[in-house]
């Protein structure tokens, strides 16, 4: 490439070299010494020829010419008649050559005279240079000037860039120009017809742009009539009072068109009346009555009858000012053809986002729901199946997520330390819960509610354990490169790749456990155990085994939950706590003893989060409040949660 | 002899599997009647759906003089309306003095402000003594009743479904686990209870059965295959092929 | 009949002479009587801890007597807190503002009082008027019944709809920790009306009593906590007696049971819910003032699981026992966090407690729960007691709050 570039400037110094020998050494100089009044004095009927003629002569140093001729850094030195770039600098002038950029030494500031193109001039050399630059060979400089024409969109850059479309050889960019030439038609097209063809042809475009472009032809501002003119575009007629206009904002507007005087507030009475204290006493009424705004008033009011205040405007003279007037909003575009076009266009538009936001959502909600399952699925073996409530659930969480932090600072390549943690992060907390199963819960198992308080002990042991080892600042999981993209299908629907991929794995679990329990013999033996120990222990079952593996492998799921929610959330010794809550909200709604009642309930809760949050997005704690309090009224209609065991093997 | 249990076109499914099958039975006012089947005819369901613990999927359980619907009230509006059950199992309270159990099963106002300002009478005192006489726990009663002995558990909770005072009540093979002595206690008191008012007793034990010495129903897969007096029941053919097989 | 009650519970008279000689013992080595042994700090440690005794005394009610795990009744305390705390916040932004007020030319008028108390109590939280929450801020004794009210309702509100629809044991700690969860997140957000996360502050001093010291307050408020307890307990202990008493335990033993002898068992749960949700609102009512400064933080469920953490190393079903283990807990606690526990040097680590406290905390929870069901009140039955055949412990909810246990025929 580098190579590649070293040949491009020598052989094009060669050519350069060649052409200067030719004419005179610059073919720029020449050319612009053939033209040298129509450059030296610009006007609008010369300028055309001009541009046209550099256009023409496709020299790779036009571009730059063009800039600085309509930056007014061009100049003519009387002494020798040809076109320099020049720069202020010490001791005069910084000379530069137009064709080679060549230094060319200092010069005198009387010798030299400044290019003064006006503006017209430099309109039509700014889209000129947009054509140069549309028109580069070189794809990146195309882009660059597509990005700068998006950025700034303006009426003269129009013609170049629909002049450009036919000869761009790249599709992408052509698409683009394409594009873009319908964004700036609708707001600078010559015709109303052009404008609404453009304006309808943005339909089905997703762009945040497109969006920009119409509110843009749909800016109103604000008018106050006391008769509709027939001959505005009128929006809308406001009602005072309403939504969309506060009295208060109404008769502000009246006040600042001076159709009417200020309201006289509280605060201007007090310091009118402050004002004008003398001896105790204002307009012969003593300050020490006017302990109430209408004691307040009276006295503002014989002030006001001296002629030392305005006279009181009330809420009276407000309202019937509002009255008086009509409150009007009024299109900057007066074609209302226009207009219509484009509230039509952006109506079908936001429709068209408000389906696409609604499918981001249910991505949103899913990937929410698959995480609120791996971290409840662990909780629902051992809570569902074995009737055991494990408050250190979420610390088993957070041991999973801090393996694979630790796990991250032995392993630096980022995909390999995943592929290590997640089965070291299973390991380490299956082995966790194995032993908190045998040294604590094997003793409480008729006793749930102990259960609860003692593995509530183990929870926050944890925890404070965590904060002594790691501090009390979040740490890092950093997920692979190939894991820290976007999936994007438009420009509203998108999801991370983190997310896919938790959402995978979620799938992958269900699947596992469905297999584990429903087609292995230790399933067998766990759903036998869950129904009735006594049998199964006589039927040669060992009961303790089961309880011991089956809350093993709750545990372990919890730890793979715990590096799968690290990677995307923070580390701290406190993410645990985060989880519990929602977690067991998610076994109780889903129905316990059961993995499709938990994948229900994760689902459940998780969309109705990310429906919440959407209404209300403002207000994340309060998404969380109204979701609970729903929980709370659901389980009053399904105490047994969504899917629920019947007959005698439910109990009561 | 006027009805006072009316139950008629039940049926109960627990997944799937019909517990209760269209089960009518009546029982009248002051009644015993025995409830015979072998395992899994429903008797114990059937019980449950009297006493409001088992809501059934259709049919009508009419209670009383006048004629209330049992199924739209809860267990304990059902035991206030007049009907007390002994468990399989007996279930006493434990860690509570027998006295303390039948003062609980007292029959006085059960609200929780009645509950709450209730001060012991002598006429309660009596009514406790008596009972206790009765249920020979007299000497028993500052015990906790999970002290007690099986059999004296068994008394115990016979002893609380007679101080609740109820019209209709449904007992659960009372004379498990006794001593032959205290099964004949046991009959003598369920006859003489049955004169004042229903009693059902679900038994297993045919002896038993016999010594109450009043009519059977028999349940087979939730409904009714027999009914009439034990002999003539166990001379029917069905009934013969029921518990001892085809 | 009283004198009975007190023959049948003796507990009652030992538990309130015991009470009554450390308040005048505290009050006699307070500051306020020049002896100065207690620092005023102190007393309102001790004060505190009073209040907590309290809430645990109605936490022991509801948990050991009724076999109801709440893991919300901190919630109630924090209301009662808030609602003393909002009359409190009130008055003396009254005071202040109409002080300042004064020296303006001209005499304020109701409403400018009452914005200028607004913009002073809502700056923090970017609002200058008065939410319809205080509507009542300003009378001292609708906030007193508002701490009686607010945290009745809700307990009532609450109790009807969970226990209404049966759901018991571990479901229902599970549904009061969330409604506790729910109410500490809604408290936290600045909108809430009570100041979000800044809470209400400045509690500890009372309007109009500027003049008094604090060694003063410390007592006063010491001696009306220690009022509260005893009455507390003569409350609960007269409940958890005689025949509402038997039908309580009767049903944390076997709810079902309970419902076959007649009882509607949802009005008992009711009953005690609420009434212990009141009382632990007026030992909220009664800590913050003291504490000087409430916030949401307060309310979060771990408070409430610490409640029952508590009541259960002090001994479930019996009242001296919660009072104990409160106590006991929470003063250790203040203790070991305080930073005056000495450090351990193990030589190669050294062991601050002010880190390792809360594991020694968790571990010991656990190990009171597996070897030691009746917690420290249990050593009592050592003295008091002969060793009696107890052929099913009560140490609380054993089967009836096993769920395939319910009514088992």
């Amino acid at each position: 490439m580098i190579f590649r570039l070293i040949c491009c400037a020598l052989t094009l110094c060669l050519a350069l070299s060649a052409a200067r020998a030719q004419d005179g050494g610059a073919p720029l100089q020449a050319l612009l010494q053939a033209n040298a009044d129509a450059v030296a004095n610009p006007s609008r009927s010369t300028v055309d020829g001009l541009l046209a003629a550099l256009l023409e002569a496709d020299l790779p140093s036009v571009p730059l010419f063009l800039e600085r001729w309509r930056d007014r850094a061009v100049y003519l030195r009387a002494s020798d008649g040809l076109f320099y770039f020049a720069t202020q600098a010490e001791g005069g002038f910084a000379l530069t050559d137009v064709d080679t950029g060549a230094d060319l030494g200092r010069a005198d500031g009387t010798d030299l005279t400044e290019l003064r193109p006006n503006a017209g001039v430099r309109r039509a050399i700014g889209s000129a240079l947009v054509a140069f630059q549309l028109l580069d060979d070189d794809p990146v400089k195309r882009l660059a000037a597509l990005d700068a024409i998006a950025r700034s969109p303006a009426e003269d850059q129009l013609e170049p860039l629909r002049l450009s479309i036919d000869e761009e050889p790249d599709p992408a960019l052509q698409a683009r120009k394409i594009r873009l030439e319908r964004l700036l038609s609708a707001r600078f097209a010559a015709t109303a017809d052009e404008r609404i063809a453009a304006i309808e042809s943005l339909k089905g475009d997703l762009g945040v742009d497109a969006r920009a472009v119409l509110n843009l032809i749909l800016t109103t501002s604000p008018a106050v009539f006391t008769t509709l003119p027939t001959d505005r575009n009128i929006a809308a007629v406001l009602e005072p009072g309403s939504k969309a206009l506060s009295e208060a904002e109404a008769y502000a507007r009246l006040v600042e068109a001076d159709l009417s005087p200020p309201l006289t507030g509280v605060a201007t009475i007090r310091d009118a009346l402050i004002a004008a204290i003398a001896d105790g006493q204002v307009a012969g009424i003593p300050v020490s009555t006017l302990t109430t705004d209408a004691a307040r008033e009276a006295a503002y009011e014989a002030l006001a009858a001296t002629g030392a205040v305005p006279p009181l405007v009330t809420l009276e003279d407000q309202a019937a000012a509002l009255t008086a007037h009509q409150f009007v909003l009024i299109y900057a575009e007066s074609d209302p053809a226009i207009t219509a076009a484009a509230e039509e266009t952006l109506e079908a538009i936001l429709f068209n986002v408000g389906l696409n936001q609604t499918a981001d959502l249910t991505l949103d909600a899913l990937s929410l729901a698959s995480i609120y399952f791996l971290a409840a699925i662990g909780l629902a073996i051992t809570f569902g199946v074995m009737g055991v409530i494990n408050m250190a659930h979420g610390e088993f969480i957070m041991m999973g997520a801090y393996t694979g932090y630790v796990v991250q600072l032995f392993i630096p390549d980022y995909t390999l330390s995943l592929i290590v943690a997640l089965p070291l992060a299973f390991a380490v907390t299956f082995g966790a819960g194995v032993a908190m199963e045998r040294l604590v819960i094997r003793w409480l198992y008729h006793r749930p509610l102990e259960t609860l308080l003692a593995t509530f002990g183990i929870s926050i042991a944890l925890q404070q354990l965590a904060k002594n080892i790691f501090g009390t600042q979040a740490r890092p999981l950093t997920s692979p490169d190939w894991l820290s993209g976007t999936l994007t299908f438009n420009e509203v629907v998108s999801i991370s790749m983190i997310r896919v991929a938790i959402f995978v794995l979620a799938l992958l679990f269900l699947g596992l456990l469905i297999y584990i329990l429903k087609r292995t013999r230790l399933g067998l033996e766990v759903r036998a155990v869950t129904q009735n120990p006594g049998m199964a222990a006589s039927m040669g079952i060992n009961p303790d085994r089961i309880n011991m593996l089956t809350f093993g492998l709750g545990s372990g799921i919890a730890g793979i939950a715990g590096v799968a929610i690290g990677l995307y959330a923070k580390v701290t010794s406190e993410m645990g706590t985060e989880y519990i809550v929602q977690s067991f909200m998610t076994v109780v709604v889903g129905g316990v003893g059961n993995v499709w009642g938990t994948l229900a309930g994760a689902t459940l809760i998780g969309f109705l989060q990310k429906g919440i949050e959407f209404f209300n997005p403002s207000n994340t704690l309060a998404a969380q409040t109204y979701m609970i309090l729903f929980i709370i009224l659901f389980i009053q209609f399904r105490p047994k949660g969504i899917i629920a065991l019947k007959g005698r093997a439910a109990g009561d | 002899m006027s009805t006072l249990l009316e139950v008629s076109g039940v049926s109960v499914t627990f997944d799937g599997f019909r517990a209760i099958n269209n089960l009518s039975i009546s029982i009248a006012q002051a009644e015993l009647r025995a409830v015979i089947g072998p395992n899994g005819a429903g008797k114990t369901t059937f019980m449950d759906i009297i006493t409001g613990k088992t809501k059934p999927d259709q049919g009508r359980v009419i209670w009383g003089p006048r004629s209330l619907s049992l199924l739209d009230m809860s267990e304990s509006e059902i035991a206030r309306q007049g009907i007390g059950r002994k468990f399989q199992k007996p279930t006493v309270f434990e860690a509570q003095t027998v006295r303390e159990n039948l003062a609980m099963a007292l029959k006085n106002p059960r609200g929780p402000f009645d509950v709450l300002f209730y001060r012991k009478s002598r006429a309660t005192a009596a009514r406790i003594d008596e009972i206790a006489e009765e249920i020979g726990l007299t000497d028993d009663l500052p015990r906790r009743a999970g002290e007690l002995s099986h059999g004296q558990k068994q008394w115990l909770e016979i002893g609380m479904l007679l101080a609740q005072d109820p019209q209709l009540l449904l007992v659960d093979e009372p004379a498990a686990g006794m001593t032959p002595a205290e099964r004949e206690h046991t009959t003598a008191l369920l006859v003489r209870a049955a004169q004042t008012r229903a009693v059902v007793v679900v038994e297993h034990d045919m002896e038993f059965v016999r010594r109450l010495n009043c009519k059977v129903t028999v349940l087979h897969e939730g409904s009714v295959l027999a009914e009439g007096s034990l002999d003539h029941v166990t001379k029917n053919q069905d009934v013969i092929d029921v518990y001892l097989g085809r | 009949m009283n004198r009975s009650f007190i023959a049948r519970n003796p507990s009652v008279l030992w538990f309130l002479l015991a009470l009554s000689v450390f308040t005048i013992v505290v009050t006699v080595l307070s500051e306020v009587t020049g002896v100065g042994l207690i620092s005023t700090s102190f007393v309102k440690t001790l004060g505190k801890t009073l209040c907590l005794c309290l809430i645990a005394i109605a936490m022991d009610v509801v948990w050991g007597y009724c076999g109801i795990l709440s893991l919300g009744h901190f919630a109630f305390f924090g209301l009662g807190g808030y609602a003393i705390g909002m009359w409190l916040m009130y008055a003396r932004t009254e005071l202040i503002v109409v002080e300042s007020l004064a020296n303006a030319p001209l005499p304020p008028t109701d409403k400018e009082v009452v914005d200028a108390i607004a913009t002073q109590i809502f700056g923090v939280v970017g609002s200058s008027e008065f939410p319809l929450l205080w509507a009542f801020s300003h009378s001292l004794a609708l906030q007193l019944l508002m701490v009686v009210l607010v945290p009745g309702l809700l307990a009532l509100v609450f109790g009807w709809l969970a226990f209404r629809s049966r759901v018991t044991g571990v479901y229902l700690s599970i549904l009061t920790q969330a409604m506790t969860l729910a109410l500490s997140l809604y408290l936290f957000q600045n909108d809430s009306g009570l100041r979000g996360n800044n809470g209400l502050s400045g509690l500890q001093n009372l309007p109009g009593l500027d003049a008094v010291p604090q060694s003063v307050i410390s007592i006063a408020f010491f001696w009306a906590s220690a009022v509260a307890l005893g009455l507390g307990y003569v409350l609960f202990a007269w409940v958890v007696s005689g025949k509402m008493g038997s039908v309580i335990r009767a049903i944390r033993d076997n709810e079902s049971r309970v419902r076959f002898l007649g009882y509607h068992v949802e009005s008992y749960k009711l009953f005690v819910f609420t009434l212990t949700a009141i009382v632990a609102g007026i030992a909220g009512a009664l800590y913050y003032p003291q504490a000087g400064i409430i916030n949401p933080a307060e309310i979060a469920p771990i408070a409430s699981i610490y409640l029952a953490v508590w009541v259960a190393i002090g001994g479930r079903g019996r009242l001296y026992g919660a009072v104990i283990g409160a106590a006991f807990v929470s003063l250790l606690s203040s203790w070991f966090t305080g930073g005056s526990a000495p450090a351990i040097n193990l030589g190669f680590y050294t062991i601050n407690w002010t880190d390792w406290w809360l594991v020694l905390l968790g571990v010991s929870f656990v190990a009171v729960t597996l070897f030691f069901p009746k917690g420290i009140g249990g050593l009592f039955d050592l003295i008091v007691l002969k060793p009696v055949a107890d052929r099913q412990g009560d140490y609380g909810p054993d089967k009836g709050a096993w769920r395939k246990e319910e009514g088992e025929p």
